[in-house]
């Protein structure tokens, strides 16, 4: 069946319209989840161009500067050796983000594989991979990670290693159970009805209507991971110092607090501002107003 | 069976439950189908009419089973196929559409996406080839504007056009046979004639035959050429559309066309009679004729007669013995009584 359809003055019409759309589908969000975006944007352009944008190095000492309130050329102040602490958060956060965005997003996949195969199969791989994370979602996660830090040793390390190790496990949970409703959908039986391999039934089908909720879990554990950074660093399990990492910069900005307010409070100020704009981010993706997704 | 059929179906049984203690859903049920011969299975809601049909292409959800008999497809056995061979059967040689248009397209993917996957997963096609033959899929179940409605999402279309893309999908790769379980009874009854109309004009332009799944007789009328109604897992009745129709030769057959509304009877005060009690549940043994405790012409015999199709005219076969509706004078179907349960 060769087909008679003009084609050619059709296509970039529907090109257009394609493109029309997906422009629309951020436009269907709520106004919280677009201020949400907004704010993340500025935070990821600032760490990401941090180099550029610094107006000093993240090391530099100054002793005639210290403890500087804020001012216009040291926007956040200086800390007690003279560094300046809006370079520092820049860089702080720069480090942050990608240690976070990869731990929490190496989880993901990880989890939802696992979780779809477990949902899909049933039988025996259920039970196998249901046990393991059972297991290791009763692990008490912060033990978990210290326990890492004290084996491979105090830094990032440890996090990197233990967060995805335990991480995972949530989403394999999520997964499961959306698959458990997915494999009982009528066109889930209608791709074994059209011949199609399990492979494609399963991720060309089941795992993209399954994947949201795990998407929108995983910016509650942007948050979490990021404040566990934090944490970490702040009780020098974490990031080492002299280098900028955001729990450290406020670890080290404590000591003053009653001296030089700024050093400690506006880099927290950064990271609750980071946990604002992902938490609005997945409050207005789970509120299902995203064009073309199930309500 | 016979030497010209496409699907032949025989002695199938389906079971739920322990290997010692089966619940029986489907017993004995034996059907052919002819190349492009529309065939319709009637009959209420757990009478084993789905299952029958999805054990043709193997389809049975995992507690239940096909414990017995053969499912033929131009010769090739379907029940002991592997799984290459099956899939390459359930991508190219039947297509099945569902009850329920609404949740059968996956709502994440536009329409083009699922026509072109499955085209090329199915055909080979490349990229362009699919979307011009996914255009022409769409022309063909009689949608219009179809380079706009490939970038729609299932949500955006209206359950008789969902039905028609799924019409498309299941007939993409040209299957000889198709098995429509109940295509229509989630649509409203203009949906309802067009898309059986559709159905018919796709067996004229492809030449494919058709198993339709419904419990309206109303429906099955309208497009069949023959007729096989089930009852508790049986088929008690099987014939050519116009002679069930003018003359139901079971008990069951004629009350379940009874209870089947009239427009003339609109006004007047003369209600349908439905049909009293309830079907067998699932599991329960009865003795004799699964229809008996609901029949109006039950005889003492019923309880231990078989279910056996008997033949009661030309190509019209039913496993009533009593025979109630038969004319004056006509000999009794079961003249051999055979007692054993199939």
């Amino acid at each position: 069946m060769s087909t008679t359809v003009p084609l050619t003055p059709a296509a970039p019409v529907a090109e257009a319209t394609a493109g029309h759309r997906r422009l629309h589908r951020l436009r269907g969000l709520p106004t919280s989840a677009k201020i949400g975006f907004a704010m993340l944007a500025i935070l990821v352009l600032a760490a990401a161009l941090a180099p550029l944008i610094a107006p000093y190095g993240q090391n530099q000492l100054d002793f005639a500067q210290q403890l500087a309130s804020p001012s216009s050329s040291h926007l956040f102040g200086t800390d007690d050796t003279g560094r300046d602490v809006f370079t520092r958060t820049l860089y702080g956060l720069r480090v942050d983000l990608l240690i976070v965005l990869f731990v929490t997003y190496i989880a993901v996949p990880i989890g939802v594989l696992a979780g779809a195969a477990a949902g899909y199969f049933g039988g025996w791989v259920d039970a196998v991979i249901s046990r393991v994370v059972d297991v290791v979602v009763a692990f008490p996660f912060f033990v978990l990670v210290i326990a890492i830090v004290a084996i491979v040793g105090p830094g990032v390390k440890g996090v990197i290693i233990g967060v995805p190790l335990a991480g995972w496990a949530l989403y394999a949970r999520l997964a499961r159970s959306e698959m458990l409703v997915m494999r009982e959908q009528p066109f889930m039986l209608a791709t074994t009805a059209l011949g199609y391999t399990r492979r494609r039934a399963i991720f060309r089908h089941a795992i993209p209507n399954l994947i949201r909720s795990s998407l929108i879990y995983s910016t509650v554990d942007l948050v979490v991971n990021m404040l566990l950074l934090a944490s970490l660093s702040y009780l020098g399990l974490g990031a080492q110092p002299p280098n900028a990492e955001l729990g450290t910069v406020i670890a080290q900005g404590q000591s003053t607090l009653l001296d030089a307010w700024w050093v400690a409070t506006l880099p927290g100020l950064v990271l609750v501002a980071f946990g604002v704009a992902v938490g609005l981010i997945g409050d207005g993706l789970s509120d299902g107003k995203l064009r073309g997704g199930r309500s | 069976m016979s030497t010209n059929s496409l699907l032949s179906i025989a002695g199938v049984r389906i079971e739920f439950g322990s290997e010692d203690e089966p619940l029986v859903a489907v017993r004995d049920v034996s059907l052919d189908i002819a190349p492009g011969e529309v065939v319709g299975l009637v009959g209420e809601s757990g009478s084993g009419k789905s299952l029958t049909c999805r054990s043709v292409m193997r389809l049975v959800a995992a507690p239940g089973r096909v414990a017995d008999g053969r499912v033929t497809f131009d010769g090739r056995d379907v029940l002991a196929m592997e799984s290459r061979e099956l899939r390459a059967f359930r991508a190219n040689d039947v297509g099945m559409i569902f009850q329920d248009p609404f949740s059968s397209l996956n709502p994440v993917f536009r329409i083009g996406d699922q026509l072109m996957e499955t085209l090329r997963a199915n055909r080979g096609l490349d990229k362009a080839e699919a979307k011009a033959e996914a255009i022409a899929l769409l022309e063909r179940v009689g949608i219009p504007d179809p380079p706009r409605r490939l970038l729609a999402y299932p949500h955006e279309l209206s359950g008789g056009m969902r039905q028609r893309i799924m019409i498309a999908l299941a007939t993409a790769s040209e299957p000889r046979l198709l098995i429509a379980d109940e295509p229509t009874t989630a649509l409203d009854v203009t949906t309802q004639a067009q898309i059986l109309a559709l159905l018919l004009k796709m067996r004229d332009d492809l030449g494919m035959a058709v198993l339709l799944v419904s419990h309206d007789f109303g429906v099955i009328a309208q497009v069949c050429d023959r007729v096989a109604v089930m009852y508790g897992g049986h088929i008690v009745e099987t014939g050519p559309v116009e002679a069930i129709y003018d003359n139901p030769q079971h008990p069951y057959t004629r009350a379940l066309l009874e209870s089947v509304p009239e427009l003339e009877s609109a006004g007047r005060a003369q209600p349908r009679a439905g049909i009293p009690g309830q079907p067998p549940e699932l599991g329960e043994v009865l003795p004799g004729c699964v229809f008996a405790p609901r029949c109006a012409f039950a005889q003492p015999e019923c309880l231990t007669i078989s279910m056996d199709l008997a033949p009661v005219g030309p190509a019209h076969a039913c496993a009533c013995p009593v025979r109630p509706f038969a004319p004056v004078g006509a000999v009794p179907a079961a003249a051999v009584p055979r007692s054993t349960e199939a």
